[in-house]
């Protein structure tokens, strides 16, 4: 599979204000997304994840290090301003708040607003916003406000708007955070099935370690470096060494962790409840029966 | 004594318009000082209109609102007071942050309280402390903070008041866990040394489980159920039949229940699961 993003040694600090001295906010990140995986970023609020997610899609210029799009070196010294547009149309992005995204009041002109600006002709964007609002499920409400839609789907028009744009990669900025639990079922289920059945890259922060099990690959930060890198399941098993560094594991991992250390042999990367009560109705039973059965 | 009782309130977006929705149908409940009570419903229950009647933002087309017994709007020009002592920290921090200087943000509810310039000082010093603001952020243009960081200028801003009423739209939100935790607690923690009355509105309901001594749950403007968090956990079913989600430990009660390990269904924290779980039930070494 080829790799969308690579990126090698990236540092970033933020300049100065008046008497103050620039915050660091990356050290020598270096890691790499091949097309069509599914990255979560997990990590403390400041700890520099919202600094590499715009550096991926090129808001920020990288201090030092190199950033590679669809094999194209954006931090080249011959790179111009073309060449970046032509990787900024690659890679999107989704924000936190549903109300700071949108920029038309009808929900297909909203979406329409991308591929207007890149020049295509007018039956074309009509194909790329049916396409995008069907692909998020919201072909219902095109020319409805978008004032008067739930958070949820405010989000989800967002995504559409990104997609309409024949976009690569997606990166979203904690795009849950501000969802209730169905509005972030909903987000969820769309990123999903835009990567599985488009086969977009999904790069996906966040602070719900439930969103993060769905995940290829966890990439958890802390203080501008990435310090865990693997599957959910290899992430979630260093159960204390994420508590060392302030975040949480989903509860079934915890509750395994407690079945653990009272001496039962149970797995910790087990995020579904009915498996997980499994496994412990296993381990239970197994002691009392000298593990003969299930 | 911050008491805050509605009475039928019923309350109207729209009225007359074709959007009229009834917001508020007729809810009578009582928060009680001393307490951290919990409020969920999914989104359109009605819960954040709730919340904007308890400080006066909203005024009930029917019904009343009492602070300690005495209806908020017998004198309508003396709502501001009112705004003194029910504190509303919204959701989303940004329409609630105006001012230059994280500090000037921080004063202006003490100042408009008429507090003396050095009281001033003391409580913004102390509230800035309280949400976990570092002194060189107060110089700062609100807006050039982190999203964490506004969350806690906002917070910062209504303790400052020491309100006897906290009212918190979702406080942690997009905090990260460490954060989630140190807010909540220290809020448990104003609760009970100040013995105010704190209300907290959150999708969490880990977190409901955690901090709140009592849960109240709306659904299309009505208060469905009401009970401590064992009692309203307890009755998953129902909570998802109203479109609310139970914390995942829960479910993993219910699954264990199912396989012959019966702990309870009144499980909602990970640690009193294990309890019941493990307790008389260590497994022997070897």
């Amino acid at each position: 599979m080829s790799v969308i993003i690579n990126a090698e040694h990236i540092s970033y600090s933020y300049p100065a204000d008046e008497a103050e001295r620039p915050v660091e906010a990356l050290r020598d990140v270096s890691f790499s997304v091949a097309e069509g995986e599914f990255v979560a970023i997990l990590g403390h609020n400041g700890c520099g994840k919202s600094t590499l997610a715009k550096i991926l899609c090129m808001i920020l210029q990288p201090g030092e290090g190199t950033l590679s799009i669809d094999g194209k070196d954006m931090t080249a010294d011959d790179i111009t301003e073309e060449d970046i547009n032509q990787g900024r149309r690659k890679v999107g992005m989704v924000f936190q708040n549903p109300d700071n995204q949108l920029v038309a009041t009808i929900v297909e002109e909203d979406v329409a607003f991308g591929p207007e600006n890149l020049g295509y002709p007018p039956e074309k964007i009509r194909r790329r916003v049916d396409w995008a609002l069907e692909t998020v499920g919201m072909t219902k409400y095109a020319r409805h406000a978008t004032h008067r839609l739930s958070g949820g789907q405010k989000q989800r028009v967002a995504i559409a708007g990104a997609i309409a744009m024949h976009r690569k990669c997606i990166i979203f900025d904690e795009s849950t955070a501000m969802l209730d639990p169905h509005g972030r079922k909903e987000v969820m289920d769309t990123i999903t099935r835009l990567n599985r059945e488009e086969g977009i890259t999904v790069i996906h922060i966040t602070h719900y370690m439930n969103e993060a099990t769905m995940a290829d690959r966890v990439l958890v930060m802390q203080k501008g470096g990435i310090i865990m890198e693997g599957k959910p399941a290899e992430v979630f098993s260093r159960t204390e060494e994420l508590w060392a560094a302030g975040l949480d594991v989903p509860q079934t991992t915890e509750l395994l962790w407690h079945v653990r250390r009272a001496g039962y042999d149970v797995a910790l990367d087990i995020f579904d409840p009915e498996k997980c009560a499994a496994e412990i109705a296993r381990a239970l039973k197994g002691t009392a029966h000298g593990r003969d059965n299930t | 004594m911050a008491e805050i009782t509605l009475e039928n309130v019923t309350y109207i977006y729209g009225k007359g318009a074709p959007y009229e929705m009834r917001a508020l149908d007729d809810v009578s409940l009582t928060f009680r000082s001393g307490e951290v009570t919990g409020l969920i419903g999914h989104t359109g229950s009605g819960k954040s209109t709730l919340v904007q009647m308890l400080n006066g933002l909203l005024r009930p087309d029917s019904g009343k609102v009492l602070l300690d017994g005495k209806d908020i709007w017998e004198d309508p020009k003396k709502i501001q007071q009112i705004r003194f002592q029910v504190g509303l920290v919204m959701q989303y921090p940004e329409y609630q942050l105006f001012d230059e200087t994280v500090e000037a943000d921080i004063s202006f509810g003490p100042k408009n309280m008429g507090l003396a310039p050095e009281k001033i000082k003391e409580a913004v010093a102390r509230a800035a402390q309280f949400a976990g603001l570092a002194p060189e952020l107060l110089k700062k243009s609100p807006f050039d903070l982190s999203g964490g960081q506004k969350r806690r200028a906002a917070l910062a801003g209504i303790m400052a008041m020491e309100p006897a009423v906290l009212v918190l739209d979702e406080p942690a939100a997009g905090l990260d866990p460490g954060g989630r935790r140190e807010i909540l607690g220290r809020i448990r923690e104003y609760q009970r040394e100040s013995g105010a009355n704190v209300i907290i509105v959150s999708h969490s309901m880990e977190d409901m489980a955690l901090y709140c001594d009592r849960v109240l749950v709306m659904e299309n403007g009505r208060l469905v159920m009401s009970g401590t968090p064992a009692q309203v956990f307890s009755q998953a079913d129902a909570l998802i039949a109203v479109g609310l989600d139970v914390p995942q430990i829960t479910r993993v009660a219910r699954a264990l229940q199912d396989v012959g390990v019966d702990i309870g269904l009144d499980i909602y924290t990970v640690k009193f699961a294990a309890q019941r779980l493990l307790s008389g039930r260590e497994a022997h070494e070897g």
